[in-house]
């Protein structure tokens, strides 16, 4: 495993040799990082069906995709979310450098509250979406799909601040489903009953060679169920997952992989950068470039707090209509997915793309997530229609289905945001 | 209190033309000037008892005829005429000195004939190049995006032009363009002293020799200067630079610019990305609907209006601008006139260079990239005294000197570097003119390091920041910003550091100028 300290980037470094910024970013020079679960993951991968996950070797499916999917929905699934890029942003001006970096108003949000946000350059193109932890009023942490570290560091020219990748030094793990919160308690995680959605709190966890430590737990997730997220010190990553399995075993924790998570997410409606949107450092083709009103993200954007990176370019986008995409729900008739399928308007003028769909067992529906140029899908959304290639035997069955835009999310469950969480 | 349409900050002499333009459109004007004297490096100062000089820019060459006409320059005293363009003489140590006369060497004196002729040649192919750059150097960049009709045509002009020149021309200018001036003098001249004087020219001012790729272009900036409708031609006003200042404020002040001196600007003010006013360091806020900052670009966003109204990438654009200086200012005050080998009477009132070969740039040259100043520097020389006598007590002499190259970051620093840098361009001096050295009443020697200080200018950078063909134009002070405008609405640039670059020209102040009375007309 690649070595979890190392010196670190501060912001003073924005004006630092090149050389430090390299060094500050070592995830380039292992291929295929093991995250601090490796050992337990290893474990369990029956089907040793790895991905890249921003330079980790990550589980698409440990044993079984269908039945990981059912473990999120109906008892209670371990996900491996340490891959996940992650800053520690700290200083008296830390909230005002996110406020000026990021879409949504930070000074809202609370010391011991996450919220889910996006970024954007100066042209006002989504770099990233991510979720912001307040872990007091001076310390954050930022976590998201792509790495930032010039980015943030560019940034806090000119703020107090320290920003410091933490990918590495903190693991982090989902655990999502009904029982999970039965799971954490009987952990002995006490109070974690009083997180409502989107808060977070410390705990305490004996179990690493510094003996007792903390754990932040927050109950947030990326699976539209019950669910919290936890980030330890990575040195204390195996006790912690061995406290959980073992409180588990009677509430059927399991482990998964991605592709289980990634139908929950759908379900939930939520979007995956590069998967649902290309980000703008990735954008190849000028017209890839998505502003977050073209994401579905627009309702993040303060206009009212003050300045942040791409105001100026979103608000000229507003005010000369210059939006021509729109990210869209869409529930297709037939019950086949409609996977990187196109979307024709009266069934002849090609007018998107649908970026990720599936038959919902939950909302017993045929759903997808799809790009539309507007005005399709804005202000045009009669008469839709999906191409799906549907494989049959070494024959493409052509199938042209109707599709409707729907609602996101696609499905709502209760026990999301119950208070009490339920025990099941 | 009197309220203002415009508050200009920086009363340089790019501030002030900008003042004098909108103000003569009806805009009611505020200038503020941190210093005690309006003027910026084009001023000209008492540094010795009785001895006066322009204190930095000492040349004047590039002051656009525009801004001659729009302020009515000559009307407020300021009048240039054939007799008055200063010759160019190549100082040599072996032999006699090469002299460029006119506007920029319509007579070359000093060469053998076939050297003549090889000039005659060469100068008409440098004048045709520069010409069809002119409008490029002058005119706001196009804005690709946006062009007005007025922009496009003017921009098909200049295409037109290029096809004037004729195929075989036109392949040759842009098999030049981006070329070394070292090469290029190579292929057509054989005098080293001719190229030498030419080498020095094109690097004025910047951070290149002779041999880096693109300085070519350092020398059509010049020539795309122009005095009195004559290209390269140069002239030293009489009463130095700051009598330029003088007619540009009194034309300012006529049309009822009003200017504030020791007014030193902190901030700012920006309310919903648009410019609201600015704070004064002693805290007093003024508004206006439009705030021109002709001052340094760098200083502009990154100290007063701050990283935070701005964006992140255009932040990292505005830090990446290269800026230090290289050249030096040298004022001495001299007990008699200086005999420099060799140089006739006439000859001392013209430009002395001292830059005996391509060679001798490219060796000043080299020291400064590893941040150690050249111990034989190379430098242009005026006697401003001899033309105009008040500048020095009766008998005595003002020596003004630009010299290169004296790196702004010097390693051993400035305060150990100045005495040994001084007493290498004394050496310099005293071996084209004997005995100079036991004549010094005074010197004043001025670093990058001091001009930052004293003028303002970080880096001490001639063109507020380095104008090479990655900062030009298009790229002028950043990519994507070069027409004067800014991402704070109402906040325009109007300084060196914009587009086309340093120098007196006025070209910056008075494009920004037309481009705020253009936006709202
Ligand atoms: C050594 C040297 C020699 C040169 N020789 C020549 C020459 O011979 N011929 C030639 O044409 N050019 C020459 N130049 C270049 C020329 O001097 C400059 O390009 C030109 O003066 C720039 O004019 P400006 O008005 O844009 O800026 P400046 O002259 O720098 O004026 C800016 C003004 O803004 C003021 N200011 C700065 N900050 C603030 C603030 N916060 N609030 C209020 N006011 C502020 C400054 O005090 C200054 O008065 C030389 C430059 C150098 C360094």
């Amino acid at each position: 495993m690649a070595q979890a300290t190392k010196k670190k980037p501060v912001a003073k470094a924005a004006g630092a040799p090149v050389s430090a910024r390299i060094a500050a970013q070592a995830h380039f020079h292992t291929l295929r990082l093991g995250t601090p679960f490796q050992p337990r993951i290893d474990a369990l991968a029956r089907t040793q069906d790895w991905y890249n996950w921003a330079g980790y070797r990550a589980p698409h499916s440990l044993w079984d995709e269908e039945l990981e999917y059912f473990a999120i929905r109906s008892q209670a699934a371990l996900f491996d979310i340490s891959p996940m890029t992650k800053y520690r942003i700290e200083g008296p001006e830390a909230e005002a450098l996110l406020n000026r970096v990021t879409l949504r108003d930070v000074t809202k949000l609370r010391p011991g509250r996450v919220h889910y946000t996006a970024w954007c350059d100066d042209e006002g193109f989504v770099l990233d979406d991510g979720t912001l932890f307040r872990l007091s009023p001076t310390r954050f942490r930022l976590c998201s799909q792509e790495r930032h570290l010039p980015w943030l560091l560019d940034s806090a020219v000119g703020f107090d601040v320290i920003v410091e990748e933490e990918t590495e030094a903190v693991a982090g793990l989902a655990l999502q489903g009904p029982t999970s919160f039965a799971v954490l308690r009987d952990a002995g995680f006490a109070g974690v009953e009083r997180l409502k959605i989107f808060d977070l709190a410390d705990f305490p966890h004996d179990g690493g060679p510094q003996g007792n430590t903390q754990v932040t737990i927050s109950r947030t997730g990326f699976t539209g169920d019950l669910g919290y997220e936890l980030f330890v010190s990575a040195d204390m990553a195996l006790s912690l997952w061995d406290r959980l399995m073992t409180s588990g075993d009677l509430r059927g924790i399991r482990a998964i992989g991605y592709t289980a998570l990634n139908r929950a997410r759908l379900e939930a409606g939520l979007i995956v950068a590069n998967a649902d949107f290309t980000t703008a450092e990735h954008a190849i083709r000028a017209d890839r470039l998505r502003m977050p009103d073209e994401i579905g993200l627009g309702f993040m954007i303060d206009l009212e707090k003050g300045h942040f990176n791409g105001r100026r370019a979103i608000l000229e986008a507003r005010a000369k209509r210059k939006l021509r995409y729109v990210l869209v729900g869409l529930e297709i008739e037939g019950n086949i997915p409609a996977e990187h399928a196109i979307v024709y308007h009266k069934k002849a003028h090609e007018v998107g793309l649908v970026s990720a769909a599936m038959w919902s067992p939950m909302a017993k529906r045929n759903i997808a997530i799809a790009s539309l140029a507007r005005p399709y899908g804005d202000t045009m959304v009669e008469d839709l229609w999906v191409e799906i290639y549907a494989m049959r035997e070494l024959q493409y069955q052509k199938l042209m289905k109707r599709a409707k835009v729907v609602a996101r999310p696609f499905i709502k469950l209760d026990r999301r945001t119950a208070n009490p969480p339920a025990d099941f | 209190m009197t309220s203002f349409d415009a508050i200009i900050i920086g009363g340089g002499h790019n501030g002030l033309v900008a003042a004098a333009t909108l103000a003569k459109a009806g805009r009611k004007v505020l200038v503020l000037e941190a210093g005690s004297e309006v003027g910026g490096a084009a001023r000209t100062e008492e540094f010795a008892p009785g001895f006066r000089a322009s204190s930095i820019a000492h040349l004047l060459n590039r002051l656009h005829p525009d801004v001659v006409k729009t302020l009515e320059l000559e009307k407020h005293g300021l009048q240039f005429g054939r007799a008055d363009f200063m010759p160019s003489v190549a100082l040599s140590k072996d032999g006699p000195p090469l002299v460029l006369h006119g506007a920029y060497g319509e007579v070359l004196t000093g060469a053998s004939s076939s050297e003549q002729s090889a000039w005659k040649g060469l100068r008409a192919q440098l004048l045709r190049y520069a010409g069809i750059l002119k409008p490029f150097l002058y005119r706001r960049p196009p804005d690709l995006a946006g062009m007005s009709l007025l922009e496009t045509v003017s921009l098909g002009q200049t295409a037109l032009a290029l096809k004037k020149l004729g195929k075989e021309d036109m392949r040759d200018f842009l098999r030049v363009l981006l070329m070394n001036v070292a090469d290029l003098l190579d292929e057509q001249l054989t005098d080293i002293r001719l190229k030498g004087l030419l080498a020095f020219d094109a690097t004025l001012g910047s951070h290149l020799g002779p041999r880096s790729p693109t300085s070519l272009l350092g020398l059509y900036y010049r020539l795309a200067g122009e005095t009195d409708g004559a290209a390269g031609a140069q002239v030293l006003p009489q009463g130095g630079m700051g009598a330029v200042v003088t007619a540009i404020r009194a034309s300012a002040e006529k049309a009822g610019v009003e200017i504030r001196t020791l007014a030193p600007v902190a901030k700012i003010i920006v309310e919903k990305g648009r410019a609201a006013g600015v704070a004064l360091d002693n805290g007093e806020v003024m508004h206006a609907s439009t705030i021109v900052s002709a001052i340094n670009p760098a200083t502009t966003f990154l100290d007063l209006v701050g990283p935070r109204e701005i964006d992140t990438g255009f932040v990292r654009k505005v830090k990446n601008i290269r800026m230090k200086g290289d050249t030096a200012k040298l004022n001495l005050a001299l007990d008699r006139p200086p005999q420099f080998t060799g140089v006739d009477a006439a000859g001392h009132k013209g430009r002395l260079v001292i830059a005996p070969s391509p060679d001798h740039v490219e060796r000043a040259f080299n020291p400064s990239k590893y941040g150690e100043f050249s111990p034989e520097p190379v430098m242009e020389i005026t006697l401003p005294s001899l033309a105009d006598p008040s500048l020095a007590p009766s008998g005595a002499c003002v020596l003004s000197a630009v010299l290169q190259y004296a790196p702004y970051a010097l390693k051993e620093g400035w305060d150990a570097g100045k005495p040994k840098f001084l007493k290498a361009v004394m050496a310099q001096l005293e071996s084209y003119a004997p005995g100079i050295g036991k004549s010094v009443i005074h010197a004043e020697l001025l670093t990058p390091a001091d001009i930052e200080t004293r003028y303002r200018m970080p880096g001490g950078h001639w063109h507020h920041g380095e104008l090479q063909a990655d900062q030009m134009l298009v790229s002028r002070p950043v990519s994507g910003w070069s027409g004067y405008d800014t991402p704070i609405d109402g906040l325009f640039l109007a300084g060196a550091g914009s587009h086309p670059g340093g120098g007196v020209s006025g070209a910056p102040g008075l494009n920004a100028a037309r481009r705020i009375i253009a936006m709202k007309g």
